[in-house]
Order: C-alpha cells, then structure tokens, then sequence
C-alpha cells in the first residue's frame, strides 16, 4: 500500500488533492475557491460530485494496487445525496468499499467540512473493473 | 475559461443589463452571467437550446477534464455538473423565472464512455414542480441524442423565504394552463 494516489487531471485542475491516508484508504481534500463555487458563497453540486467520485476511484485504486491487480475503472452510476450546503470552507472524502467483486465495486462515500460526523454529501457508486 | 461575446455570437441575445427577475427567465440571456463565473466558467459551460419546460448546455472538450492518467476519457464529474446546471436552468424555464435551488438528490447512469475529444451537450426537463420540490430527468450525449452517453434523474429542493408564495405561484399558473386547455377544447 502506497502513501499516495494517482490522481487524474480533472481532480488536479480542480484542486482536489491526497489528505492522508487512513486505514489504507485515502481521505481526499479540496479547498473552497471559485473554481468550486455554485451559487454565490456555496459549493457547485457538480463540484461536490467531483470530490465524491474522485474519492471513491482513489480508494478502489489503492485497493486494487496492493493486491496487484492493474484493471481499467469504468463507472457504472452514482446517487448523490446533499445533505446540506457546502460552505466556503475546506471540504474532505473518504470512501468505502461495500462489496468488491471479481467485475464490480459497490462504494459508499461520505463528504464532510469541519465536523466528520455531519456529511454535506454522501453518494454510492457502482464501478466496473474491466 | 470564460463563454466571452466572441464565442458566443449568434447564440446569445447580446444585451449588457442584467436580467430583471420579473422579465420571463430566459436561458439564453442568463447563460452569459451564469457561465462566466465560478464552477460552470471553469468548466466552460455553454448555452446550446431550450425549450418551454428544458434547457440543453454543452461541455466543450478540454483536457484538464480527463479522467484517467492513461486514457484520453471524459471525467464522470463534468457531465454531473453539466447535468446539475441544466437540471437548475431547466427549473427556472419550466416556472418562468429564476428561484434558488438545492440539488437533494441526483442520479446519473453512465452508458459508454463519450468520444475521444468531443463535446458532451446535456438536455434536462423539469416535468413537475410542487410547492416546495423540482423533479427532472436528462440525458447526455455527445452528437446524436439517440445515442447517449448517460442518463439521468434529480430532485432539487425550492429555496424561498416564503415558500407560500411558491405554492400560490404554481397554483395560479396550474389554473392558467387549465383554462388555457379549457379554451382550446372550446375551440374544437
């Protein structure tokens, strides 16, 4: 297990970046800029999604790279749950992998500011690994 | 990347005045202000079409939006955003003017990858409003709405001080329609 993760150009561009690594699985981080923003003073869901999306490909991709599996990552779907408005603060995500199987992954993930234990997003995607 | 005058010739109604909230919403000419700022103008969201109660936006191909260190493929969180606007704008069509929204809950299915360097446009409906939700349905495609790239459902939440006044707004354009239809069958 490596203490970083290969993020595509999308989630650089947008600032999103590795917190740190918990329990072998990466917490990702963005910053609030206007890069992020929707309505004036609030996170874009789009945005949000992002973050959601990037930090459930970077858990499965540490996952699969320290059992030695290199497969290629294709989403399925994602529901995405706002919970409440994303203010102009720093925002993290974490995932976590449901249920692996040989061709898909079922991946919870919860999206928070400055108390973990109220999410401002939560979403479950379904990847396939082709 | 901002959606300047120049790029946008001949789609947008060209006019320096912001838009009044008791003119009818038009999408086209709040395109310019809504796109040339925050998420959507980092993304360079563009105005492509509408209709009384839908809204099309395209997302021009670019490649900071990749998703893959590998591959030339689309991110799946720019079609998210492109959806979520469309679905906001699409709201905003369908009631006659603009309102805060929150998205509650948005759904997205991925059918295929979109074609290597091309432009992904997303068509949204709204086709029910109550007093305090928005329900809408879209797609993406990347050339043929035929053939779609992902498909997708939300529900936004209305944001109002008072969300009476919503409830007797949607109430007042339901009777409208109703004795427009009333008038109609008259005709026949």
């Amino acid at each position: 297990m490596t203490d970083t993760v290969n993020l595509p150009a999308y989630a650089q561009a947008l600032g999103i970046a590795l917190h740190e690594m918990e329990d072998g699985l990466p917490i990702l981080t963005v910053d609030f800029s206007s890069d992020v923003e929707g309505r004036p003073g609030h996170y874009h869901g789009g945005a949000i999604a992002g973050l959601l999306e990037n930090a459930a490909y970077a858990a499965l991709r540490s996952v699969l790279s320290a059992e030695g599996r290199e497969t290629k990552l294709k989403p399925v779907n994602i529901t995405v749950q706002y919970l409440s408005a994303g203010k102009p603060l720093t925002s993290y995500a974490k995932a976590r992998i449901t249920r692996k199987g040989r061709r898909n992954a079922n991946i919870n993930i919860e999206a928070w500011q400055t108390d973990r234990s109220k999410p401002i997003a939560s979403a479950v995607m379904n990847i396939l690994m082709a | 990347m901002s959606c300047g005058p120049a790029r946008c010739n001949g789609v947008f109604t060209m006019s320096n005045d912001p838009p009044s909230p008791i003119q009818k919403f038009d999408p086209a000419q709040v395109s310019q202000m809504f796109m040339a700022r925050a998420h959507p103008g980092w993304l360079g969201l563009e105005y492509s079409a509408h209709g009384e109660n839908w809204v099309e936006l395209k997302l021009p191909w670019n490649e900071k939006l990749l998703g893959e260190p590998d591959r030339p493929v689309l991110a799946s969180g720019p079609i998210v955003s492109l959806l979520d606007m469309a679905s906001g704008m699409s709201i905003w069509c369908a009631r006659g003017s603009f309102m805060p929204v929150a998205t509650l809950d948005l759904r997205v299915d991925y059918q295929r990858p979109a074609k290597d360097r091309s432009a992904v446009w997303g068509r949204v409906e709204c086709y029910r409003i109550t007093k305090s939700a928005a329900f809408v349905r879209g797609t993406a495609h990347d050339g043929d709405p035929e053939d779609t790239v992902a498909t997708m459902a939300g529900v936004f939440m209305t944001l109002s001080a008072d969300p009476k006044a919503i409830g007797r707004q949607v109430k007042a354009q339901a009777e409208a329609k109703a004795q427009e239809k009333k008038g109609e069958s008259g005709n026949d």
